[in-house]
């Protein structure tokens, strides 16, 4: 079956070194994932709006008509009691209350929105990520302490679930009083339960598997099969949920920013606190309220319609 | 001295509100250096079980009691601490699992796992560890081993699968392999293709090779000697031959009645053991197979049966064995004593159907027929 000695094995393992180079180099499961997603329309629609908003939040603030902070309605006397002017040409979604272009506060909204979002959901992962891995790997360890840490961790994470996910936000955001940041951290605390018990869970029952047991059979430290066997595989399901919660993210931020506690200072819109400065005008001018809704809810879908792509796309099962 | 013996092992699961299972009730057996030692039986009756004990494989739980010795060169592999029991792993005892897919890690390439083991073992590092990987997917028989090394399990086909897991296992040149069904997962033309592998590499490196399996084409085609096992206990041993020619326990005669043959007619019927593993008496209160066995007597149930240790070192653990063909089974034994060179003189003995003078035995109706030995002679030989 060993088909060679001497020259001839080393001409032929030259050769196939060359071809390895040349050719694509092993396929992972990434980029097998990366292929399906790419077949499915719901992933480009996703993926669409998902760069379009990161676009126009990074470059988007450069490029608007007006300034966000320009109350020109008011300078040319459009704005009276009960009156707010609409689109016209050169202002496309017309007024705010205050007579600000609602167009250029609501590109230069996007970026506030996605910072938002964004740090919020790291917030989460970092945290949800680090105590779901320790569990798991306690728990994978086994032992006295093993489980003891596990199971104090999840019911330090059961604590969390159990109270509804606002209320929660809510008294973190009035504890560190409003703010950006507030806002942030309150949002994020929120979905740490989430992401620790996936991947806790995604851990044990990763650790149960063939695998760690060949590695087990071949004398692998347990620390090192989680490390390198346990942890890569437990992740794919993480990365799905980061992404779809950056989508309850930028929901909630808007929450807390309707209901008061976010950022404070109107010099910088955001869909949330456009939405809330809105309400007391529903009457007068109810596109006040619809134009951050719908961005709201455009981003929110985009985010998700990817998630879900995404977890088709590494889903094991689902696989050819 | 043997490289491994196993003696009285007996693995007990133990769950709160639920029956007690002696999944392995106490099985000795050893395994020589450079032997071939098959463990054969049917779902459920403990072979994997058993070898997952002798690795100390089996998961940590309440209720797991194991029992019994493993010595593996002078050390019980029963009593090692972690820390030693994972040196020995890998270096000095290998495993092959079943499934290949399932066995390799889905999204780490072939080579790091191959290199993992090098490194853990033998200190090898960067290019080293890869040219050695390289070598060893050689010796398995994957051509292009430099590319395959960059692969995910994936990419591979099932047989190529089995091959880098053999690599693994055999990458530290181990004294043991134990193979866990390590052909059931593939198609046949693989199968065989597996079983040349181990057979070379066996013959090659001197390893011994404990090979786990319920099928008796692999144990003709591989094994020097056979245990076989039935509800937790070895009830035969012999050497191959011997073994396929005049199996004396009844459960080994019901294997081998029950294999389907390609010379039997067509109409022919299989001869399946009745009954299911499940019909187990347990061993205190007699034999374990008494309620399927079609050579039942009275004195089956009552106590366990003994170990009768035949002149060749082969054993059996029945009151009532099968006779040997073309003699009673006094005359059998006689036969035994009087000619000890064991396979010719019995190849000599004509074969025929079962002898008339079977003592009393309460037969359930419709007994299987028993197997044709005669043809069987030339499959094993």
């Amino acid at each position: 079956m060993t088909i060679t000695t001497g020259k001839k094995r080393e001409k032929l393992d030259r050769l196939s070194e060359l071809a390895a180079r040349q050719d694509e180099q092993g396929v992972s499961v990434w980029q097998e994932a990366f292929r399906r997603l790419r077949r499915n329309p719901a992933a480009i629609v996703g993926a669409v709006i998902f760069a379009l908003f990161v676009v126009v939040a990074l470059v988007g603030p450069f490029l608007v008509p007006y300034s966000p902070t320009d109350t020109i309605g008011i300078r040319e006397g459009l704005i009276r009691p009960g009156v707010i002017p609409g689109i016209d040409g050169d202002h496309w979604l017309g007024y705010d209350h205050q007579g600000r272009d609602e167009f250029s506060r609501l590109i230069v909204g996007a970026r506030q929105t996605l910072l938002v979002g964004v740090v919020a959901t790291l917030i989460g992962l970092a945290i949800g990520a680090l105590i779901g891995g320790v569990a798991g790997t306690a728990a994978g360890l086994g032992g006295r302490w093993g489980r003891w840490i596990d199971s104090t961790l999840m019911r330090f994470i059961d604590m969390l679930l159990a109270m509804p996910s606002l209320l929660l936000a809510v008294s973190i955001a009035a504890l560190l009083g409003p703010s950006l940041i507030t806002v942030m951290i309150a949002v994020g605390v929120v979905s740490v339960p989430v992401f620790a018990r996936l991947l806790r869970g995604s851990m044990i029952s990763q650790s149960n598997s063939d695998y760690v047991l060949a590695a087990t059979a071949l004398g692998v430290k347990k620390s090192k099969i989680a490390l390198t066997h346990v942890v890569p595989n437990s992740l794919a399901p993480v990365i799905v949920q980061a992404t779809l919660t950056l989508a309850t993210a930028i929901i909630e931020a808007a929450a807390l920013s309707f209901l008061g506690l976010g950022n404070q200072n109107s010099a910088i819109p955001e869909w949330g606190v456009m939405l809330a400065e809105a309400q007391p005008y529903l009457g007068v001018r109810p596109g006040l309220a619809i134009y951050p809704a719908v961005a709201i809810i455009i981003t929110a879908l985009g985010f998700t319609l990817l998630g879900e792509a995404m977890r088709e796309a590494l889903d094991p099962k689902l696989r050819k | 001295m043997a490289l491994l013996e196993v003696d009285d092992l007996s693995v007990t699961f133990a769950r709160r509100g639920q029956r007690t299972v002696r999944a392995v009730d106490g099985v000795s057996f050893s395994v020589d250096a450079g032997e071939v030692v098959g463990l054969v039986g049917e779902s459920g009756c403990g072979k994997s079980v058993t070898s997952l004990a002798i690795m100390g494989l089996l998961p940590k739980q309440p209720g797991l009691r194991v029992g019994g010795k493993a010595v593996f060169d002078g050390t019980d592999l029963l009593q090692l601490d972690d820390r030693s029991r994972r040196d020995i792993r890998g270096r000095d005892i290998a495993m092959i699992f079943q499934d290949p897919l399932s066995s390799l890690n889905p999204v780490v390439p072939i080579g790091v796992q191959v290199t993992e083991v090098l490194t853990r073992h033998r200190g090898m590092k960067g290019e080293a560890a890869t040219k050695e990987a390289a070598q060893l997917l050689d010796r398995v028989g994957i051509p292009d081993p430099r590319r395959r090394l960059k692969e995910y399990p994936h990419q591979l086909s099932g047989g190529m699968r089995q091959r880098a897991l053999i690599a693994m296992a055999v990458a530290c040149q181990p004294r043991l392999l134990i193979a866990d069904e390590p052909t059931t997962a593939l198609d046949v033309t693989i199968q065989a293709q597996i079983l040349e592998l181990l057979k070379e590499l066996v013959r090659d490196s001197g390893t011994a090779l404990m090979m786990i399996t319920h099928d008796l084409g692999v144990v003709a085609g591989l094994c020097d000697t056979v245990n076989v096992l039935y509800a937790g206990r070895v009830v035969e041993t012999a050497r191959r031959r011997p073994l396929f020619r005049e199996p004396r326990h009844p459960y080994t005669v019901g294997l081998l009645g029950s294999v389907p043959r390609l010379d039997s007619g067509r109409g022919e019927r299989l001869n399946p053991i009745p009954g299911s593993v499940r019909d187990v008496l347990p061993w205190p209160e007699g034999c374990a197979f008494a309620p399927r066995c079609t050579r039942r007597v009275d004195e089956c149930v009552g106590e366990p049966p003994q170990l009768v240790l035949a002149h060749d070192g082969r054993s059996y653990r029945c009151v009532n064995p099968a006779p040997v063909p073309g003699a009673t089974q006094a005359e059998a034994e006689d036969l035994y004593r009087a000619t000890p060179t064991g396979d010719d003189a019995v190849a000599a003995v004509p074969t025929a159907a079962e002898p008339g003078s079977v003592p009393a035995q309460a037969v359930p109706t419709d007994p299987p027929a028993p197997p044709g030995l005669g043809s069987r002679e030339e499959e094993s030989s």
